[in-house]
């Protein structure tokens, strides 16, 4: 079982560069629903995510953003619906498609130094020689991590240790990226760093599509604002009509700071 | 008390004068324990891993027998390939018994389903840790195989100490398939049991003492392997 079998069905040529360069977005989910032990944590969502804009998925706690990134991500496979890039489904859910990435809230790095967890991100899509150095050093850099190389990855602060999530990511170039709640356990200074890496990311052609539960940051960095609630969709729009005009009775409650469940 | 002292000083005796016929059986243990040790680790790392990480038919019965195998009765396993390697043995062929090569193969035997079950434990725990992450990063769970070992390797290290201590340790195999000859296949726990039969017991203690020491000696060399390459990666 070689990586390169992962994408499923349709397996694309490398380019030059070791990336599957063919567009892979819109990404449209029609009718998913997750079910765990009879319980509906995701209840018939349809939606569609496109090029471009960054999309922040909002809601309250339990409202199911996190299923709803790993469904699309493909790390949890739907009880019903279908998860489509570009109207084909990724065979084998789970298995990572190549073109996309995500940082978790909680950043699982190997027991080795900086260096080999970008090394071993790298190989794993087979990227190797000078390309794999390059994309190591210009993923560190863009992070701020350039003087990090040889520390164990273990000994970084919590801060960086999400930074270094986002630069293995980065070296990976992917098209889509998502976040899972990336800044919930940091302070002020790494949660101005990790958004300034995202907006960087977003610079750069990568498609944000975020979790928050901090309102402050998802009008910072929202374009598009998807919301959810007890594992409904309520609302999907650009973001400054979802702040200044929500369409949902929940969503005003959300945004005036009321509980919802 | 007395014996415990004279035995010391026989050790210290033995030990300082260099004696031949000692340091061949200090040789011979560690060769055969090391060697069936690093085999069972070469095939017990992966085994464990893979036991831990594949999803097939029958896996939870495959992990209670791994677990009930740890506690293996040596003289059972010795009996066992006695009975394959003897000359009318489905083995006898080979003409293996009573030589350092089945002795190797009996503690083989013996700490294999150790290194394989403590591997598995923990490599689940990883797993179920990382799992996640990798699959997002692309890795399938056999090209995680690879990642997971190295990443529990200070681990691991125990759970391949726990095994050496099995094979350092046990007598009732050895003395089977090995037959204690002397100069051939007389190991260290072979030759306190006879010398104690034969009430040498000063020798047979101060054999036992030169076991202790290498087996504290080893467990140390392991500790600061630990401590020196953590101090690198975390």
């Amino acid at each position: 079982m070689s990586p390169g079998t992962n994408l499923g069905a349709q397996r694309l040529p490398p380019t030059r560069e070791g990336a599957f360069s063919a567009p892979i977005l819109p990404l449209e989910l029609r009718d998913v629903c997750y079910e765990v032990g009879g319980a509906r944590l995701i209840d018939g969502i349809s939606l569609t995510i496109e090029t471009g804009p960054r999309t922040l998925i909002l809601g309250p706690n339990g409202a199911g953003k996190s299923l709803l990134l790993r469904l699309a991500h493909g790390l949890l496979r739907p009880s019903a619906g279908q998860v489509l890039w570009r109207n084909r489904k990724i065979a084998g859910a789970g298995r990572g498609p190549r073109r996309q990435a995500m940082v978790f809230q909680k950043p699982v790095l190997l027991r080795r130094s900086v260096r080999a967890n970008l090394d071993h991100a790298l190989a794993l899509h087979r990227i190797g020689g000078e390309e794999r150095r390059q994309r190591r050093r210009e993923a560190l850099q863009a992070t701020g991590l350039s003087d990090r190389g040889d520390q164990p990855a273990r000994s970084l602060s919590g801060g960086e240790q999400q930074r270094l999530a986002l630069a293995r990511a980065w070296a990976l170039k992917p098209q889509v990226l998502f976040l899972d709640e990336p800044t919930s356990a940091l302070d002020p200074a790494s949660t101005r760093a990790v958004e300034e890496i995202v907006q960087a990311l977003h610079a750069a052609g990568t498609k944000i599509v975020m979790t928050t539960h901090d309102l402050g940051q998802a009008r910072r960095l929202a374009d598009e604002v998807v919301f959810l609630n007890r594992g409904r969709l309520l609302e999907q729009g650009p973001a400054d009509r979802f702040f200044t005009q929500p369409q949902s009775r929940e969503a005003e409650a959300y945004l005036a700071g009321e509980l919802l469940w | 008390m007395n014996d415990l002292l004279q035995a010391f000083g026989q050790a210290l005796r033995l030990l300082t004068s260099l004696d031949a016929s000692l340091l061949e059986i200090i040789a011979l243990s560690l060769r055969v324990s090391l060697t069936a040790v690093g085999l069972a680790a070469l095939f017990g790392l992966p085994l464990g891993a893979a036991i831990a990480l594949f999803r097939f038919p029958g896996r939870r019965t495959a992990v209670v027998l791994l677990n009930a195998m740890m506690g293996l009765p040596p003289v059972v396993v010795g009996l066992v390939i006695y009975l394959l390697l003897s000359r009318s043995g489905p083995l006898g062929v080979l003409g293996l018994l009573f030589t350092p090569t089945a002795m190797i193969v009996a503690q083989f035997v013996l700490v294999l389903p150790i290194v394989a079950a403590l591997t598995r434990q923990s490599m689940e725990d990883l797993w179920h840790e990382y799992e996640e992450q990798l699959r997002s990063l692309g890795s399938t769970p056999a090209r995680a195989i690879p990642t997971l070992l190295w990443d529990g390797r200070f681990t691991l290290l125990t759970a391949i100490l726990a095994g050496f201590g099995r094979a350092s340790a046990e007598v009732g195999a050895v003395m089977i398939v090995g037959g204690n000859i002397d100069h051939v296949t007389r190991m260290m726990t072979t030759a306190i049991a006879l010398e104690t039969s034969k009430g040498d017991l000063p020798l047979a203690l101060g054999l036992g003492f030169v076991l202790l020491t290498l087996t504290i000696a080893v467990n140390g060399a392991a500790e600061l392997v630990r401590r020196w390459s953590k101090g690198w990666t975390g």
